[in-house]
């Protein structure tokens, strides 16, 4: 791995271990699933798994059949920060009186997408984070209810076109602005707060580790495309993942102790001298959720001036 | 292990109080809960104990009764002791992961102090919150009286955590009423609580040295195995609390059953009620038996396994059985628990005739000679050969 975690991709420089096996039921192209091999690979088999209900849920554990090869449970949709926390504190007691895990703790990972974690999630996750659970949220965000049929969440971009906030005669899609869960987090004041994208992998593998190796909680919030739901070819996620990141859509960064670090600066990316950031047409347009944005230039417009404002704000807090 | 109380003689205490040092006793190891009220004494108390460093076991203080239940599940998976308190709304906020916590077959153990659903709030005493979750899959135990609460506390975890069971435990007492009520209760020594309740070897957990799935989705073709599995093994529980309820009387004097009687020798009439106000309507049959009315008491204490054979059994014989509920199914078949016994009987060549009465509902009191006037009102309708399918007491019109 190169120094700054973005240089070239090779699949040999991975652990070989695979956590989380193939065979399960994801579309064709899932990144989500991708992102599941980077973080258990990062992470390894000393590990318990608490799941939301979603896609990763579904895909994963159709009875009798079961992709995990960590310790996994899934209870509800809105609560797995919750569960975490008593699986975590669980671990702690018992093995303050000796019973059961007494070698090296594993680590507590809690998984959710953007519906699970931004909507009806956020109550638990906040609780827990507020407690001090000693876990990892990890929100894998593919910006929409995909499991049940891309319907819109509070992490549906602007303009998107939902099975919810469906584009129309009158309507442009989506007509709110996608929650900002990584510093929901950082409010929190917990140790350690990332954005990532599997189209990183290296840079998504650190902030696993240091997530884990961490007192307290961590939250990662992860971009994570969706072929199916952004009505796009399955082949395209990863590329969707570094525009995303490269127009400033999704900035990479990290928080640590409340410090903020932008882990990739766009502008260092691009050979050609023009700001990229809010450079989104390219990524946008190779999405069918968006497609109903062609000639609507104000509205582009304003995405534009929103990215460029959000990652403005975003630079400022890195040079306190 | 010392005694925090004093035990072998009545000491009087709270309720509440009373259940926290004997969940303290059976040495849980996390306890997950919200705080409402009538519950708020039992885990105040049983922070108070873990902060005094008496019992060492992690206090979740979570910010909902979803995450309560929700971090319970969690705990219990990882084969800790678990152990938390509710009610109303509460109770009613963690419906979805009751279903989960017995799905899951993990043994947790609940108090649920009985109180009023909103609207209009409510917070006093009836049993409309735990009628909502009969059908959750969880053992569900009414109480009382104090003395019931901290002998069925200790029951309920040697219940849940048996091999043959595996399945999460509500002890049930009335809030205010007996929640917030000193009463005359005999602890028992620590040392002999801890050696009934036994030390919790979780048959499955989640563990990274044996990896295994908790929760994984069900499809048609296994989903309604997984639910019979389910039934079967809430009603074959039956035979583990027998069985417990008989080893703690041998060891602690206190026997308990099913369904309790009272005066019910050569009764024509029984008065079926649950819960803490039993205790009032006993004082009624007495009472009404001074009369010359051939009227004796059933008290229901098991609620779930239902003890259908054992009802059919003990009222089959009676000319009218007259049930006595807290709670309103509303414009219903009745009020639960009357539905319920009368579906317990109707299979029966000779049947009761059963009346039901809905009352004692957000905390309004039930007077002896109400339960008197149920009684004699019930005989009249046995008489006439026929009753309203419910009706409520005690309302103001």
């Amino acid at each position: 791995m190169n120094e700054t975690g973005y240089g070239i991709f090779a699949a040999r420089m991975l652990p070989k271990d695979e956590p989380f096996v193939q065979g399960h039921r994801a579309c064709q192209g899932c990144i989500p699933a991708l992102m599941l091999r980077q973080i258990t690979k990062a992470i390894g088999r000393d590990l318990i798994v608490c799941s939301a209900t979603g896609c990763m849920e579904i895909i994963s554990s159709p009875y009798p059949f079961n992709a995990w090869g960590v310790p996994w449970i899934h209870v509800a949709f809105e609560n797995a920060a919750a569960v975490a926390s008593g699986v975590e504190e669980g671990i702690e007691v018992l093995r303050r009186k000796g019973r059961f895990y007494t070698g090296r703790k594993p680590a507590v990972l809690a998984l959710g997408g953007d519906g699970g974690t931004m909507d009806i999630g956020l109550q638990a996750l906040s609780g827990a984070l507020e407690r001090g659970t000693d876990f990892v949220y990890v929100c894998y965000d593919n910006e929409a209810y995909m499991n049940t049929g891309i319907q819109r969440s509070s992490g549906t971009p602007m303009g998107a076109s939902t099975s919810t906030s469906p584009a129309g005669r009158v309507s442009t899609g989506q007509v709110t602005w996608k929650k900002n869960l990584a510093e929901i987090g950082v409010a929190h004041n917990i140790p350690y707060v990332a954005t990532a994208c599997p189209s990183y992998p290296f840079d998504l593998m650190a902030k696993v580790k240091k997530a884990v190796e961490v007192k307290g909680p961590a939250l990662l919030h992860v971009f994570a495309p969706c072929p199916t739901g952004w009505r796009c070819d399955a082949n395209s996620g990863i590329k969707l993942g570094r525009l995303a990141v490269e127009s400033g859509l999704f900035p990479l960064f990290e928080v640590v102790d409340g410090q903020h670090k932008i882990s990739l600066d766009p502008a260092t990316m691009r050979k050609s001298s023009q700001d990229p950031i809010g450079e989104i047409a390219g990524y946008l347009f190779q999405q069918g959720r968006f497609r109903h944005l062609k000639g609507r230039d104000e509205l582009i417009q304003a995405i534009q001036e929103r990215v460029r404002l959000e990652w403005q704000k975003l630079k400022a807090k890195t040079e306190r | 292990m010392k005694n925090r109380i004093e035990v072998g003689k009545p000491v009087g205490i709270e309720v509440s109080i009373a259940q926290s040092e004997v969940v303290a006793q059976c040495d849980v190891d996390v306890i997950a809960a919200y705080p409402i009220t009538p519950q708020t004494h039992i885990v105040e108390h049983l922070a108070e104990i873990v902060a005094d460093g008496d019992l060492d076991a992690a206090f979740i203080p979570v910010e909902s009764e979803h995450s309560a239940m929700s971090a319970c599940v969690g705990s219990s998976a990882v084969g800790a002791r678990t152990f938390t308190a509710t009610c109303s709304q509460g109770l009613a906020l963690m419906h979805e992961i009751l279903y989960i916590a017995s799905g899951l077959r993990l043994p947790i153990v609940m108090s649920c102090v009985n109180r009023a659903l909103s609207a209009p709030i409510n917070i006093w005493g009836d049993q409309s919150d735990i009628m909502a979750e009969r059908d959750t899959g969880w053992v569900q135990i009414f109480t009382e009286n104090g003395q019931e609460v901290v002998d069925q506390t200790i029951c309920a975890f040697r219940i849940a955590e048996d091999r043959r069971v595996m399945l999460p435990v509500i002890v049930n007492l009335d809030g205010f009423s007996m929640s917030h009520v000193i009463e005359p209760i005999r602890f028992y020594d620590t040392k002999q609580v801890r050696g009934f309740v036994g030390v919790y070897q979780p048959p499955l957990r989640l563990d990274p040295a044996q990896p295994m799935m908790f929760g994984p989705v069900g499809i048609p073709e296994i989903y309604t195995e997984a639910k019979k599995a389910n039934d079967v093994a809430l009603i074959e529980s039956r035979q583990v609390i027998e069985e417990v309820w008989a080893a703690f009387a041998r060891e602690f004097g206190n026997a308990y059953r099913a369904l309790e009687t009272y005066r019910t020798d050569d009764a024509e009439y029984l008065l079926l009620t649950v819960g803490g106000m039993s205790e009032t309507a006993s004082v009624a049959i007495d009472a009404l038996r001074e009369q010359g009315v051939k009227v004796g008491q059933v008290k229901l204490r098991l609620w779930r396994p239902f003890p259908h054979d054992d009802l059919a059994a003990l009222l089959g014989k009676a000319r009218g059985v007259f049930v006595f509920d807290r709670c309103l199914s509303t414009a219903g078949p009745g009020g639960p628990v009357a539905s319920e016994v009368k579906t317990s009987l109707y299979n029966l060549r000779e049947r009761p005739l059963v009346v039901g009465f809905i009352g004692g509902l957000g905390g309004r009191d039930v007077t002896v000679q109400q339960f008197a006037d149920m009684v004699h009102k019930g005989i009249g309708y046995v008489a006439a050969g026929a009753a309203p399918v419910y009706e409520m007491v005690g309302v103001r019109e």
